[in-house]
């Protein structure tokens, strides 16, 4: 019994040790070839066998009348298609949750990923191959072809669907601006204007000047649209398609060396150096910070789900300096599980052409979306960049004019000069390594005075570089 | 548990094990199948999986054979180190932070004539409060502004506000200090039960020859709680060895890998990068993890049962 005794024990100290790692193999998403053959097999399923699919719906802590608005929208659909239904769970994409869904294989049939993504993930064979489906769509051939290249391979062949594209906006609270003495209606324009506008607000409101996201990859993230904007790249393709790792380029440099500025002499940054995208938004969202970078689609998250008062909101666009210099842009794709029946695939789309795509092209349809959003005093006329065409943009914009309830001249710094920005896609290999690696970068410039950029920059390229090489 | 038998010869194992079923033993048997079934399916079928996985590069849908590759990426990758000093810093602050104050704490309270109840539970609070609650309330208090909770609380006696866990070398002792809290309670319910085995007549004869409270307690009651002492030490050490749940939710490793432990470095190869991490790696140090545990958790055998012997 004794010795039973040790080996159970043993055996259960090792099993705390390894059992969070041990994800089974047997859940992991099937290769692409067998979506192939679903989609093959699912022009003869019939269309009006009952399926019901499971799609996300809102991020986590969204408030009531948003639910209420995308009940409504799922009512809709099931009227139009009365023999699927649809069943949602709250979602928010964070790297981390993702990757324990996708190894775990609870994706729901239709999920959202970022279009920093998409790609490795088709590569993968991780998504499904909605060619068909997607050809039926009458808009199929009028994407925006760098928008829809994020989402296809070398044949041609669809994984998934932009839904939204975004560029990077600098995010400012209007009533810290007035509270400081400063105009929110003239929003800075330059780094210098931002660093000037951040200390004022700090002296004169003890809140936080600017933020900047430095964990769970979102450090990277938005080092990285700190050194787009000043002319910089994290990685250059030479002819042959081969990748190098620059991450200690001049630009990403000055960021840093801006960044140090303003923690170290301006101390106009706030206490908290390791917020992400969700925390920072929270901060923001309670009025706790003047200033920070990100999405420009970040509006919706703010009013839904931190419960910002939608008057205090104002966006711009990035200030851009140097040669080559270009705003980082991405977006959102509509994925179908791999895993998912040739049926539940087929209907997976319908739901994605209807929640997603519908407005974007149809006026009806739009005009729908647009009045079922502003009856729940949800946001209608967000920040956003053309999946298709500008011009279908701008006349999409004109069909929902009536419904518009985001404040159009708080977002107009950044409507009226996104489109004479250069649109950069984020760095191509290794994405969300590289993201991490820099998080530890920005980090240490926020929590150490003497941090040695150089040195960690280097790291950061020697890093990624042997993980780029290790594919090769 | 042994199966009485009148038999003085050995008996074949067919005999025994008929035997044994007929006295009841196959019932145990069928009572015991679920939780063979389940430690099974939920424990050593994960630990075989993931032996097989240490040596594979998989990201789940694709897997080949890389022989001893993860462990040899593993053991050269320069946050390991990191990882594994951290994980010490942790252990050793938990040691000399964390363990003597259980043991003050249930002498003091030992002594304590009225109200005993009262302060056990105000002790054993805080093992009932759910740890992630815990994290985010200690993360609140641990606001770096000068208006956070504890910033304002050492306001009040003249000391300027603290970055707690925003600095590099603030952050781990900041989340021992929580840790510490969460978990002291379990302890001294422990050393309190242990106090009461101690015989009150060593007490007295020790009083007669005129010991004070502490000679009392350095020569009578930490004798006595000798054995309890170094059973709650190795658990500690295994249990920082393995610790997690602070660094992730307090820091997620940071301020620049300040806080960064050997386990989640592991979930960090397993889960950062959102497409499928390095699961190779992840389970070749949870192998390896597992293991240095398991070589601790049998000196700790040898070492116990030694003293049981003597």
């Amino acid at each position: 019994m004794k010795s039973l005794n040790k080996v159970v024990t043993v055996g259960a100290v090792a099993a705390l040790a390894v059992t969070m790692t041990a994800c089974s193999s047997d859940d992991s998403p099937e290769p692409s070839t067998s979506a192939t053959d679903a989609t093959t097999s699912s022009a003869t399923a019939d269309a009006m066998e009952p399926v019901t699919i499971k799609v996300v719906s809102l991020i986590p802590g969204s408030d009531q009348a948003a639910f209420d608005a995308f009940d409504a929208q799922v009512a809709q659909f099931e009227g139009l298609y009365p023999n699927i239904t649809v069943e949602s769970e709250e979602y928010e994409w964070t790297g981390p949750t993702f990757a324990a869904q996708l190894a775990g294989g609870t994706l729901p049939d239709v999920y959202t990923i970022p279009f920093t993504d998409g790609l490795t993930l088709l590569a993968n064979g991780q998504l499904a191959n909605i060619t068909s489906q997607v050809s039926e769509l009458p808009y199929a051939n009028d994407f925006n072809p760098n928008v829809l290249a994020q989402v296809q391979d070398a044949n041609g062949d669809v994984f998934g669907l932009p839904t939204a594209a975004y560029g990077s906006a600098l995010h400012y609270n209007r009533a810290l601006f007035t509270e400081a003495g400063l105009d929110p209606d003239q929003p800075p324009t330059t780094w210098d204007e931002v660093r000037e506008d951040a200390k004022a607000i700090s002296d004169k409101t003890g809140n936080t000047g600017f933020a900047q996201m430095a964990a769970s990859n979102t450090g990277g993230w938005q080092l990285t649209v700190a050194t787009y904007a000043r002319g910089g790249r994290m990685q250059t393709e030479d002819a042959d398609g081969k990748i190098a790792v620059t991450a200690d380029n001049d630009a990403t440099k000055a960021a840093l060396d801006y960044f140090h500025q303003l923690r170290w002499e301006d101390d106009s940054m706030g206490s908290d150096f390791l917020l992400d995208w969700g925390t920072i938004n929270q901060a923001f969202g309670a009025g706790q910070v003047g200033m920070y970078t990100s999405g420009s689609d970040i509006y919706t998250n703010l009013i839904q789900a931190q419960g910002m008062n939608p008057d205090d909101y104002g966006a711009t666009v990035i200030p851009l300096e140097g040669d080559d210099s270009g705003t980082l842009g991405g977006g959102t794709i509509a994925a179908v599980n791999v895993k998912a029946s040739p049926e539940v695939q087929n209907a997976a789309v319908k739901w994605i052409d209807f929640y997603y795509m519908q407005k974007l092209v149809d006026q009806d349809a739009a005009v729908l979306d647009a009045k079922t959003l502003s009856e729940s005093d949800q946001a209608v006329g967000v920040p956003a960049l053309p999946i298709f065409s500008k011009e279908l943009f701008d006349q999409s914009r004109e069909w929902v004019a009536d419904y518009i309830n985001v404040d159009q001249d708080h977002v107009s710094y950044f409507n009226d000069a996104i489109f004479d920005q250069a649109v950069v896609p984020e760095p191509k290999a290794h994405t969300q390594e590289l993201y991490a690696a820099l998080d530890t970068v920005v980090q240490s410039v926020l929590t150490d005075e003497n941090a040695d950029t150089d040195a960690l920059l280097k790291d950061v390229n020697v890093q990624i570089q042997a993980l780029i090489d290790a594919d090769a | 548990m042994a199966i009485q038998t009148t038999e003085s010869q050995p008996t074949s194992l067919v005999r025994r094990t008929r035997l044994k079923l007929s006295n009841g033993g196959f019932s145990t048997f069928i009572f015991f199948i679920p939780l063979i079934v389940i430690f099974g399916v939920f424990s050593w079928w994960p630990i075989i999986q993931s032996g097989i996985m240490s040596f594979q590069e998989t990201n789940l849908v694709t897997t080949s054979w890389v022989g001893f590759d993860n462990f040899y990426q593993v053991l050269n990758d320069p946050l390991l180190w990191k990882a594994i000093k951290n994980t010490i810093y942790f252990a050793v602050l938990a040691l000399i932070f964390g363990y003597p104050v259980p043991l003050i704490a249930a002498v003091l309270m030992s002594e304590v004539r009225r109200a005993k109840g009262f302060f056990t539970v105000l002790a054993y609070l805080p093992v009932v409060v759910p740890p992630v609650v815990a994290v985010l309330l200690w993360k609140f208090f641990y606001d770096a502004s000068p208006t956070g909770v504890f910033n304002t609380i050492l306001g009040w006696v003249g000391i300027p506000p603290q970055p707690w866990i925003q600095d590099q070398a603030t952050a781990m002792p900041s989340l021992v200090l929580a840790a510490t809290w969460a978990a002291a309670g379990g302890t001294i319910i422990i050393y309190l039960a242990a106090l009461t085995s101690v015989p009150p007549d060593l007490y007295d004869a020790a009083e007669v020859d005129g010991a004070g409270i502490w000679r009392k307690v350095w020569h009578v009651t930490m004798p006595q709680l000798r054995n309890v002492l170094f059973i709650t030490l190795i658990l500690q050490i295994i249990g920082t060895a393995q610790v997690f749940l602070e660094p992730f939710l307090f820091t997620g490793g940071g301020p620049a890998n300040a806080t960064l432990t050997v386990l989640l470095l592991i979930y960090r190869y397993a889960f950062q990068n959102s497409l499928g991490g390095d699961y190779g790696a992840a389970t070749a140090l949870s192998t390896m993890l597992a293991i240095f545990l398991a070589l601790m958790s049998i000196g700790y055998f040898k070492l116990t049962s030694r003293w049981s012997d003597s």
